[in-house]
């Protein structure tokens, strides 16, 4: 046992070491490239905990996405917060956003779970319209950061490399973080509630904890990747908001495998790179977005993630 | 200051808007009831319709723009409704109308359809001409005659769906499967054929709703969010798949919706709807499937 968590560790450790040599290799185009799927796997991580292991579906991740990026954005704005103080009040804002969707959703499951919080994420969104005077809306917030000082050096988030790095940085804590969270006898009672609610209560689980919890985490890790968007690349609007950043964190995990602790990432690397190939032939290019769904749907249900378990002939981590 | 005229008018509005959304409600409840299917691409239907009507408009240029709105009031249905078996032949079904996976498999359609009419119609939003031109004279202000047409359209089409519903053997069929699927099919019910059947019925009654709304807003390849949105907040109000309910709760949130759009604003509105889907779940948590239940 003791052996099989060493590999796991080690091997999710090797990942995060290629992912930081890939810098010295790739051209400039696609070290940006990267960043932006390194944040947007983040939020795929986050999602994947609440749906590959909890078993619950949301249609309304962008509520925290966009939490975590409002909450880091309008603090640099209107309060002048540097980009550390700004990552840690997106993640906080997140965090009480999450805390408070938990309560009012998760008195539903199944299939009204889905419908509401679709709902409650759209009156999110309709609200960074309403309060154009704070968030400016539509048009939204183009930041000026201050570089972030450590250790009496200075490094400007206008730099690609310390972009690229920070995204790393970020994305590592999530990867290891989600992997030592399911690994815990935490991680284990979700696997139970999604094979077999009843019976896990039975056994004497307050299983609504498990999935409040669960669905606080998965809020906060995305509004981590919010924030992160916000801040690396200088822009909060009401777009965060909208119904794509609830579908692509479902699509990216259901792509790369639910339930397997790196699909997110093979899963978010893949369709970033679909939609932005395909986004130089036509204006239409989330039809591949569509397309992707419906694939996986009919043919690949069990994503990247399970073809590969499959392949290895491995039980679930 | 809100005086009664503006009251009175915004009731006016609100009951267009109740009328409108009670059709593309009562077709998104209807599959809901029927198949257990939530479909997401239920607004891009209701956008198709709109779009309809513009190609049909487009095509009898120098006609009287009634024509035009006629040949789509007969267009869009049957387009819709094929679309609409089509989805239901080469997805839904291959798929068994599981839960889960018809929701990414509708969410996907949704983007297939919007994105299509993106690279077919254009990114414009282009005004539609109404059949009709007259206009109500009131004391305090002139109405659109177009507006209350489809008021009555609308109603009239609720009653024929209704009429479908409880007179015809199709609705039998359908009322049946709504109950058991597998008994309906043991005494004999064609089940998959309802199913086809009566996904093309609820995207026709979008359909047709994109269709009376189309020269009253515009027709906009994105126009399909709000109707998704209103008609989820209906169904769920009404309780999920519970026909009655769903048609009551159009008419209180249609009027109500309208009337805070015109009075106050139309984001507040919506906002203001969606949050008590929300209050809803904390007043009766648990509650909504209890119509619903086989």
């Amino acid at each position: 046992m003791r052996q099989a968590a060493f590999r796991s560790y080690a091997f999710h450790i090797a990942v995060i070491a290629a992912l930081f040599l890939l810098q010295y290799v790739l051209p400039a185009y696609h070290i940006g490239t990267f960043t932006r799927i390194m944040v947007y796997a983040v939020l795929a991580i986050g999602y994947n905990i609440l749906f590959g292991y909890t078993g619950l579906m949301s249609l309304g991740h962008a509520m925290f996405f966009a939490a975590g990026a409002y909450g880091a954005g309008l603090s640099v704005y209107w309060l002048g917060f540097g980009p550390i103080a700004a990552l840690l009040a997106g993640v906080a804002s997140a965090f009480v956003v999450s805390l408070l969707a938990g309560i009012v959703v998760l008195r539903v499951s199944g299939v009204a779970f889905l419908i509401v919080t679709l709902m409650l994420a759209q009156a999110a969104f309709l609200a960074t319209l309403y309060f154009n005077t704070i968030t400016l809306g539509d048009q939204g917030i183009v930041l000026s950061l201050r570089p972030i000082e450590m250790a009496g050096l200075s490094f400007a988030l206008s730099d690609p490399s310390v972009k690229y790095n920070v995204a790393l940085a970020a994305f590592a804590f999530a990867l290891l973080f989600s992997l030592w969270l399911l690994r815990s006898p935490f991680g284990r009672i979700l696997i139970a509630v999604r094979e077999n609610e009843a019976r896990t209560k039975l056994l004497g689980y307050n299983t609504f904890l498990y999935r409040f919890w669960a669905l606080v985490i998965s809020g906060t890790l995305s509004g981590l990747s919010g924030a992160l968007y916000c801040l690396l690349f200088a822009y909060v609007g009401a777009s965060f908001a909208s119904l794509q950043y609830s579908t692509l964190p479902l699509l990216y995990t259901l792509l790369g495998g639910t339930g397997v602790t790196l699909g997110p990432l093979a899963g978010t690397a893949i369709m970033y790179y679909l939609i932005d190939i395909s986004s130089s032939f036509t204006s239409s290019y989330m039809i591949i977005v569509g397309a992707a769904l419906l694939v996986i749907t009919l043919w690949f249900p069990e994503g990247i993630g399970g073809w590969v378990r499959r392949f290895l002939r491995r039980k679930p981590a | 200051m809100i005086t009664g005229p503006a009251l009175l008018l915004a009731l006016m509005e609100g009951a267009v808007g109740a009328a409108v959304l009670a059709l593309t409600a009562l077709g998104l409840s209807l599959v809901f009831g029927v198949m257990r299917v939530i479909n997401i691409a239920h607004g891009e239907f209701v956008m198709l319709g709109a779009i309809i009507v513009w190609w049909c408009s487009a095509e009898l240029l120098g006609a009287h723009p009634a024509l035009g709105f006629l040949l789509a009031l007969v267009m869009a249905p049957v387009v819709v409704g094929l679309i609409a078996m089509a989805a239901d032949w080469l997805v839904l079904r291959r798929i068994n109308y599981d839960p889960e996976r018809t929701i990414v498999a509708t969410m996907g359609l949704l983007y297939v359809i919007q994105q299509s009419v993106l690279m077919t119609y254009g990114p414009d939003a282009r005004p539609i001409e109404p059949p009709v031109y007259f206009r109500i004279q009131l004391p305090w202000f002139g109405y659109s005659g177009y507006k209350l047409i489809v008021i009555a359209l609308a109603l009239l089409l609720l009653g024929i769906t209704w009429l479908i519903l409880s007179k015809s053997r199709i609705g039998l069929y359908m009322r049946a499967t709504r109950l058991d699927a597998e008994t309906a099919q043991a005494f004999g019910v064609p089940v998959r054929r309802v199913y086809a059947s009566v996904f093309a019925l609820g995207a026709m009654l979008a359909a047709v709703s994109g269709v009376l709304i189309a020269p009253i807003q515009q027709a906009h390849y994105l126009m399909g969010a709000d109707p998704l949105l209103l008609s989820f907040i209906v169904v769920i109000v009404g309780g999920l798949g519970n026909l009655r309910g769903t048609l009551l709760a159009a008419a209180l949130i249609g009027i109500g919706e309208g009337m805070i759009a015109v009075l106050f604003s139309p984001t507040l509105a919506k906002m203001i709807a969606t949050l008590l889907v929300a209050l809803v779940l904390i007043a009766r948590p648990g509650g909504l499937m209890r119509e619903s239940a086989p």
